[in-house]
């Protein structure tokens, strides 16, 4: 008679084996599934902005105020880049959160990078969907206001 | 005479040197966007604010720079494509090698094709 051995995470091992300690839920695989799906998004979303940003027309010289004003007068832009600031900031932060955890060994230093990254994940997150939402593409400087074919005139 | 061992699927070969590429070039373009962020951010301080720092952008150095970051995010994304592949794709671990040097193949031609073009635009007279 031989023994069956049950495959891992089927469900029916002994707890004490189970991989995740059961509050963490399957986080992970979240994490796991969310950088591959976010991936894919990622690769259209910045090919896309490179494209539009450094191949076309000018390229790179043609970048100045009025570019970005010229671009975030148009919904449509204002959310590329929404969704490519929040999938790239996500999709980045859980990249670092996974070498951090890999190569810092002590507790403490872990908890101290993770503190850090995340710290700084919320800031340019919040900071940039501020500026994307808040931001006035026909400013009026001392009076003036600055040319532009999208502004009303 | 000991011989060496049988190569495992990743250790020491194409897929564990595709696995470091990754991390690096994840990292490189994460600190990147830490900071574009923040140029960017600031359309929202003054315009003469933002136009000064980007202008920060548009120098020869800087060129080189932004061809290498380019390398990176393409590298990335193509051998990203590959690590889905592998994944979900029920021959990628089979053919995960050769996925690699197609992802190296791409990633010549379109470098080639970018640099050519940014670099005449940014190191241009006009």
């Amino acid at each position: 008679m031989s023994a069956t051995i049950e495959s891992p995470r089927s469900g029916r091992i002994a707890p004490q084996y189970r991989r995740n300690g059961g509050s963490r839920g399957n986080f992970e695989m979240i994490a796991w599934l969310f950088m591959r799906l976010s991936g894919v998004v990622l690769v259209v979303l910045i090919f896309g902005h490179l494209f539009v940003n450094l191949l076309v027309g000018e390229g790179i010289k043609a970048i100045d105020f009025g570019f970005v004003a010229g671009k975030w007068a148009d919904p449509f832009w204002q959310f590329w880049d929404l969704a490519m600031l929040w999938l790239a900031m996500l999709h980045g932060t859980n990249g670092v959160r996974t070498i951090i955890n890999d190569y810092a060994e002590k507790d403490t230093t872990r908890r101290w990078l993770k503190t850090v990254l995340y710290s700084a994940t919320v800031v340019i997150i919040v900071l940039g969907t501020l500026v994307i939402f808040t931001f006035d593409p026909c400013p009026v400087v001392d009076g003036v206001p600055l040319p532009g074919g999208f502004c009303p005139a | 005479m000991p011989t060496k061992p049988a190569g495992t699927l990743y250790r020491g070969r194409e897929g564990m040197w595709s696995w470091v590429g990754h991390r690096i070039t994840g990292v490189v373009i994460f600190f990147f966007l830490l900071v574009h962020v923040l140029d960017t951010s600031l359309v929202r301080v003054s315009p003469e604010a933002y136009t000064a720092v980007i202008g920060a952008y548009k120098n020869p150095l800087m060129a080189l720079g932004e061809t290498g970051l380019v390398a990176a995010i393409v590298f990335h994304a193509f051998n990203g494509l590959r690590i889905i592949a592998v994944d979900f794709w029920k021959k990628g671990a089979k053919y995960q090698r050769q996925m690699l040097w197609a992802v190296l193949g791409l990633w010549v031609v379109t470098m080639v094709a970018f640099s050519i073009r940014h670099l005449s635009l940014a190191l241009g007279s006009h």
